[in-house]
């Protein structure tokens, strides 16, 4: 190992310059390529790494929406002309998931089968409305939000009335459209 | 004796010797701690800097001891919190420290920033350092929310939903930007993983490549000398004179200004401990367990501003002024050592700065205090825990007492107070019937109106005539109540 021309080779010829790098230009064409090679070579590299880096952190922007189908148990448990607190399992949970697979909704029997399914959701800004039996009102803890018993927006903040679930009745229980957050840009829950 | 001594000396000398051969610590050392500094700068109003970074530095140790113990699964974090905080040994100590030492960190920042601010410190040729302590105070924002997150717990939960209708609002791709939040369609195990991460690994590494860059640029520009007034900072000449400053009355930072700065270091400590023992760690409230809706979620010290910002907007306003909102506020933080890079830098010369300043802080205080106390919200349980008193009981008709069962039973308690007791969302009823007349209080009961839900749908005229009279009835002693001034005297009643 030379340690004096670590710039140039020991097997080359030494140049005139002693400080300063060697200006032969044909070795300054190969160093030029080289070093373009190695930006290029590293440019390919980075986007291997990098695009399925951003595709596996940006795959909600790829991913369609999916909803499913999933019961709330027997349409008996819904009384007449009452709402009441349902739940259901997210249909999309993973074994990890503890407590938060278990997602309320507001179930309003009318008579029959004809329903109202409120998401648990205030559509001002999410929290979990509660209702009221006496004054027929949902109300919500956060900013005073409050609803009427058909979901309709009856004073405070919220800028809609309460986000609704797709519903439908299959061997006599009562079936949801569930598995995402309601939003105002998703009201779909 | 003698001898060994020096051999030993010797020694020490000969391993630092070979050591700084090595790593060259003498000259890091004299430019970094003991680059010299204006001895103006050794004051009080210049430690919110390097006490921030204490509390970074704390935050980082009680937050990797935490990490020992806790367990980022929507399964398991509760349990994890709850073993911290009652069985394992000084847990509940250090989820104190880590608690108030994100309380403490955000505060003395903003004092930093506020100082920075009326000392004219982002000024030429410091916007860089402004650019960077503005980024590290998003960081910092972020890992406050984060942490908030962490706890996993009801608060926890539905502040992740609070967030996530936030970002709801954004036009076209608002949700998949809420599926980007929460790792999902909804709140579950890869949100809080998603969180875990941001907490752990990619808010604390952004805010340590942040401080290097932001002290890197406190030793190329020279910390801010203390401004006097009428000394104006002008871009061709200000470097110049600051190098003037330096030879006149130049110090080195250790050991010649750093004294106040670790004075407040063990003072900040200090508090954070005491805060620590005497208040204990936050929560966690009930678990984030959504079939518990009788949950309230209220966020962290430092959010309750925007809790209350977000209760108290115009409807028709807010997704533009959530949305449109920060960004404006960050345009002029970014813009403002650029617009306004030279002149005056005291505060004594500067009215409007100072004046900016007090209006903020009264409002960031005014909007927390209104945040805490939250008189907007319905109290949930007034109707069944808040009671009549006697006094509005008494020698009433039986037709007042019908009105004052139907008052407490439709749940009027939860947004009305009488005497004071009840709820604040709507007005104090002790004397509503001083101010409207009877028919308009039948219309207000009936169609509701201003943020009043109407209940013509859900009282009998039965009810809505004993409720109204005794409302009417609820007035002071001696006092009649309201009347139409467009009626004859006797037409009413």
């Amino acid at each position: 190992m030379n340690h004096d021309s670590d710039q140039s080779p020991a097997n080359e010829a030494p140049c005139a310059c002693s400080s300063s790098p060697c200006e032969d230009p044909k070795k300054k064409t190969r160093r030029e390529f080289m070093l373009a090679l190695g930006f290029g070579l590293n440019a390919i590299a980075g986007a291997a790494v990098g695009i399925p880096l951003v595709g596996y952190v940006l795959s909600s922007f790829l991913k369609p929406h999916q909803l499913d189908w999933v019961s709330l148990g027997p349409v008996e448990k819904f009384p007449e002309g009452k709402t009441r607190l349902g739940n259901y399992k997210n249909p999309f949970h993973r074994s990890w998931d503890g407590s938060t697979a278990d997602i309320p909704c507001w179930v309003r029997r009318i008579k029959g089968n004809e329903f109202q399914i409120f998401a648990i959701n205030c559509a001002h800004l999410g929290c979990p409305v509660r209702w009221f039996e006496e004054s027929k009102l949902f109300m919500c803890p956060c900013h005073g939000g409050a609803y009427y018993e058909d979901g309709e927006r009856a004073a405070g903040p919220p800028p809609r009335g309460l986000f609704t679930y797709e519903f439908k009745i299959e061997n006599g229980n009562l079936m949801v459209l569930a598995g995402a957050l309601p939003t105002l840009a998703q009201p779909n829950a | 004796m003698k001898v060994p001594i020096q051999k030993l000396t010797d020694l020490g000398l000969g391993v630092f010797n070979w050591v700084d051969d090595r790593l060259h610590v003498k000259k890091l050392w004299e430019s970094t701690a003991g680059h010299h500094v204006p001895q103006s700068a050794g004051s009080w109003f210049y430690v919110f800097g390097s006490a921030t970074l204490l509390c970074f530095i704390l935050q980082v140790v009680t937050g990797i001891m935490l990490a020992l113990v806790y367990v980022p699964s929507a399964d398991e974090a509760y349990a994890t919190l709850e073993y911290l905080t009652y069985h394992q040994q000084l847990g509940w100590f250090l989820r104190a420290m880590h608690y108030w030492g994100s309380d403490f960190m955000v505060g003395i920042m903003l004092l930093h920033m506020t100082q920075v601010f009326l000392f004219g410190a982002y000024k030429y040729p410091r916007e860089i350092t402004w650019l960077s302590g503005l980024a590290l105070l998003v960081c910092t924002l972020g890992l406050a929310f984060t942490g908030q997150v962490m706890r996993f717990d009801e608060d926890a939960y539905w502040g992740l939903g609070i967030g996530a209708a936030i970002v709801g609002r954004v036009p076209f791709i608002g949700q998949q930007l809420v599926d980007f939040m929460l790792g999902g369609q909804i709140i579950a195990s890869e949100t809080l993983s998603r969180f875990f991460a941001l907490h752990v690994f990619v808010l604390p590494g952004t805010v340590i490549a942040l401080v290097s860059l932001h002290l890197r640029m406190v030793l190329a520009k020279g910390i801010n000398e203390y401004p006097v007034p009428g000394m104006v900072v002008r871009r061709e000449t200000y470097n110049k004179e600051y190098a003037a400053i330096l030879k006149k009355e130049g110090v080195p930072f250790f050991p010649k200004a750093i004294d106040k700065d670790i004075i407040t270091s063990a003072v900040v400590i200090g508090a954070i401990l005491t805060c620590a023992l005497v208040f204990g760690p936050k929560g966690p409230s009930g678990p984030a367990d959504p079939l518990q809706i009788d949950a309230s979620p209220r966020p962290d010290f430092w959010f309750l501003w925007i809790f209350a910002i977000a209760a108290l907007m115009p409807a028709e306003i807010e997704t533009f002024a959530l949305l449109v909102g920060p960004m404006v506020i960050g345009l002029i933080l970014v813009a403002l050592p650029f617009v306004n890079g030279t002149g005056e830098k005291s505060w004594r010369r500067r009215p409007v700065a100072v004046i900016v300043t007090l209006l903020v802080w009264i409002s960031l205080g005014m909007l927390t205090y209104l945040g805490a106390t939250s008189p907007w919200s319905p109290v949930m349980n007034g109707w069944s825990s808040v009671t009549t008193p006697d006094a509005q009981i008494l020698n009433r008709t039986p037709l007042q007492l019908q009105g004052a069962i139907t008052l407490q039973y439709k749940q009027c308690r939860n947004c009305h107070s009488i005497d004071g007791l009840g709820g604040e969302r709507g007005p104090d009823l002790t004397d509503v019937g001083l101010r409207l007349t009877k028919p308009q209080l039948v219309r207000q009961v009936v169609q509701g109106g201003g943020n009043m839900p109407a209940y013509g749908q859900n009282l009998s005229p039965s009810e809505v005539e004993a409720l109204v009279h005794y409302m009417i009835s609820l007035r002071p002693e001696g006092v009649p109540p309201a009347r139409d001034t467009t009626l004859p005297r006797k037409a009413q009643n």
